[in-house]
Parts: C-alpha cells; structure tokens; sequence
C-alpha cells in the first residue's frame, strides 16, 4: 500500500476490501467504517450518466456491464507523460441522484464520491442491495497514488467525463450508507446535537 | 502612459494558472494546519492530515490538487496610466487556454445548455476594475464547482437585520452539509444590487485566509457567522468536529433603503489562488 508511508496509523488501520464486492463483503460494511479498495472498478460523472441513460432510452446495450460494479464518481485530470493519471478525487454525488436509481436496478453494488445521496437513491439502494461511499474530496494529488492502472471504456469525445475502468490499490474511502439503511452523515449529525443537548 | 505588451500578460497568467493548480498559498496551508490542531474529532483530524499531506504531494510531484481545476475567474486591476499594447482580453483567455493545456489541468468549461466541454477551460470569466497608477494586478482564481454550487444569494427585507443575514448565511452554509469539501472558507456579500453582492463575496475570498475585516462591527459579524456556522456544521467532509468553515469573510456596500443583498459564495480547503503585478 504506497499510501501507508503518507500517514500510516490511518492507512494501517482500514478494512481491506477486494472489487468487485462479493455479497458476503457488501452486507459485512458498516456505516462509518474506512475501507481500503483494491481491484478494478469503473468511473462515471454527469455526461457519462445522460450518456448511460440515453442508452438506455434506446434500449441499447451498455459498454459495460455494471452488474456487480463499483461506479466511481471521478472526472480526473490528465496524466503527464509516465503518469497513469493526473488528479482523481471523488465529485459530489447528488448530481448523478436522478440517474442512480436506472443503474442500481442494473445490478450495480456500489457508487463512491462525496456528499449526501437523495431518499429515492437511498432506498433504491436498499432494495438492490447496493452500498455507497465516500472518499476525500480535494485529496485528488493523493489518491492519484492508489490507481495502478487507467483504461478508457467508452465516450472518449467527453474528455475528463469519459468512463473508464481504473485498477485500484490500497483506495481509502468511508462507508456512508450501508445495507442496514444507516447513513453516516446522519448518524454523525445526531450524534453532534446529542453533544449539544 | 507606461506600455506593457499583451503577450507579457499572456504569459503571466498561463503561469499562474499552471502554480495556482499545484501549490496552496500559505495562508490557506495555515488555516489548515490551526484547524487541525484545534480538530478534535479523530477522522475529520485524520483527514485534515491526509489534506496537509495531498497538498505537499501535489506541489512537489506537480500533481494537481483537487482533479477541479475550476473554472478561471481572473481579477484584473488595470493602473489608468498604462497603455496595453495588443488585445487585452485575448491575452487573458489564451494564458488561460496554454496554462490548462501545458499544465495537464483538467478543461470544465462546457456550453450550459448542450453541455458540450469547449476543450480549452476557456472562457475564463474575467472582472476588470481601473485603479490609479501604472501597474496591472492580476488575481487568477480556478474555483471548483463543488462549491461554488453551493453558493447563493437572497434579496432580503431590510426589516431582517443582522439576524437575518446571520440566520441566512449559516443555513446555506449547513445545508451545503459535505458537498462544498468543507472546512470551507465562506465569503460573504452584503449590500449593493443584486450582481454586486455576488462579486463581493466572491471578493471576499481573496483576502487572505482569516484576516478580518477593517471595519469592527463586520469583524464581530465574521466571527460570529464562523462560530454559528463550526457550532451547527457538518465538520470536515460531513464527519463532524468544530471545523465546518476555516474564515468567514464579509463584504459591506452601501445599499438600497428598500434592499438588503446578500450573497454567500462558498470555496472549498483547496483555496487555490495566484497574483502577479506587472
């Protein structure tokens, strides 16, 4: 984990997870918990979802099969000669809410970005099954270091909002809405009032 | 009248665009650093650390901070004694276009409607004051979106006072919850019309972080607003402790005896932001 020579009593400390999940993996998450993703998962923001759903409108077939996945939020920045990848924090999720519920119902086990989900996402996500995280916003230089590997998949006239398939290693990220139906912002913010009151 | 060439400020702001990308300021790294050793919650304080330690990645590997390398909103201050010789507004726009393309930084502007990515980061937005003297200022700005869509404006009744503005202000604030990548650093415009309190809480962010205002009544409401806002706020990224904002920083002007704008814009921790005098 390369990460580990940054700040290695957090990085040591993370529940090692392997992509894709199994269902053994994903009903083990806890909300609040830090995980630590390794293996291969795919990338998507705006475009890249109006582009999934029109798709989808049509009836077509999408470039890949999200059945299983984990759909990260992400519009990198571009590598430099002998980089993988430029910049790779996660964006703020609620701008892909109305397209989540479609792709949840694909199949897809999990999304990671920032920032809380909707209640429709939420509880199309307890229905399928399906968890959400959330890794560091504006550590995009950081979490640069934890992708091994970057494959363009589809839309590649999108630019930074092209879909790509990334081979992660050692991936930090918080579980914010598990299968039990617990959202980690909220249980943090009552937990602050409680302190209050 | 002192002449500067257009290509001469080309240059200059293609290189503020590419530094402004990859190395925070001091007094954002600071505000980072005090926050985290006031932080007391043990993950936004793990977080606060692996922030210190992304900015030091990014400025030594010239790895951009945050993959949003913004939109390009450029401050020019023009002396009134100096001629440019050669198109001014192209010069700004192409140092945008050569730093975003030479510096591997990521292009976000797209057409709002068609959504269509013009493939440059161009056009930057540009505000353009004329000031006494003979130099020219320029402040490059690349502000991410996740904040600035977190940011809003009211036309309050005057009859809502200072409480007013205080309830308005921290509301925004805690409603934009972890989306902004808090702690956040709050500017805030209060008077004149309606586009003139959003360019001053715009305004308001380029004073450093922290540094209060001259005036001591809007001094007392900037730390007011900051302990409303750390008491009520999510924390670091939604995950609690004191530290949901790292300033408030407030704009006055006069206003309308019937208007009371209010405009709160919000930047996140990755306060990127470079100037130049020429």
């Amino acid at each position: 984990m390369s990460l580990l020579r940054y700040r290695p009593e957090f990085f040591a400390n993370l529940k090692e997870v392997s992509l894709p999940f199994t269902r053994g993996v994903l009903a083990g998450l806890a909300a609040g918990e830090l995980v630590s993703l390794s293996g291969p998962l795919y990338t998507g923001r705006d475009q890249t979802h109006r582009r999934l759903c029109a798709l989808l409108d049509e009836g077509r077939e999408l470039p890949v099969d999200l059945a299983g996945q984990l759909l990260y939020y992400v519009g990198p920045s571009p590598a430099r000669p002998g980089q993988v990848i430029g910049a790779a924090g996660p964006t703020t999720s609620y701008r892909m809410d109305s397209y989540t519920p479609r792709l949840l119902a694909l199949g897809l086990a999990a999304t990671m970005g920032k920032g809380a989900r909707s209640a429709p996402v939420r509880e199309t996500m307890l229905q399928h099954g399906a968890v959400y995280l959330a890794s560091i916003g504006g550590a995009g230089a950081l979490l640069s270091k934890c992708i091994r590997k970057s494959e363009l998949i589809a839309f590649a006239d999108a630019g930074p909002e092209a879909l790509y398939r990334f081979e992660v290693e050692g991936f930090p990220a918080v579980v914010i809405n598990d299968l039990a139906g617990n959202d980690y912002y909220e249980l943090v913010a009552a937990q602050k009032k409680k302190g209050e009151g | 009248m002192r002449e500067i060439f257009s290509a001469e400020i080309r240059t200059a702001v293609r290189d503020l665009a590419i530094a402004a990308a990859h190395d925070l300021e001091p007094d954002i790294l600071d505000a980072l650093l005090a926050a985290r050793d006031r932080e007391e919650g043990e993950l936004a304080r793990n977080i606060l650390d692996l922030l210190l330690a992304n900015a030091d990645i990014a400025s030594r590997e010239r790895i951009p901070v945050c993959q949003d390398t913004g939109t390009g909103i450029i401050f020019l201050s023009l002396g009134q004694e100096v001629r440019i010789v050669g198109d001014l507004d192209e010069a700004l726009q192409e140092g945008v276009r050569l730093g975003y393309e030479e510096g591997y930084l990521r292009k976000s502007v797209c057409d709002p409607l068609t959504r269509k990515n013009t493939g440059t980061n161009t056009p930057a937005v540009v505000h353009a004051e004329i000031v006494p003297g003979d130099r020219v200022r320029i402040v490059f700005l690349p502000k991410g979106c996740g904040s600035e869509n977190m940011s809003s404006l009211s036309m309050l009744p005057p009859s809502s006072g200072v409480e007013g503005v205080v309830r308005y202000v921290t509301e925004r604030v805690v409603q934009a919850g972890s989306n902004p990548c808090p702690p956040v650093i709050v500017g805030v415009g209060i008077g004149g019309t309606f586009e003139k309190a959003a360019l001053l809480a715009k305004k308001a962010l380029l004073r450093p972080v922290g540094k209060k205002s001259g005036r001591p009544d809007v001094a007392a409401l900037e730390e007011r607003l900051l302990a409303a806002i750390n008491a009520q706020g999510s924390g670091v990224h939604g995950f609690g402790g004191v530290n949901t904002a790292l300033a408030v920083q407030v704009e006055v002007f006069p206003s309308h005896i019937a208007s009371l704008p209010v405009a709160v814009n919000i930047q996140c921790h990755a306060h990127r932001h470079k100037e130049i005098t020429l």
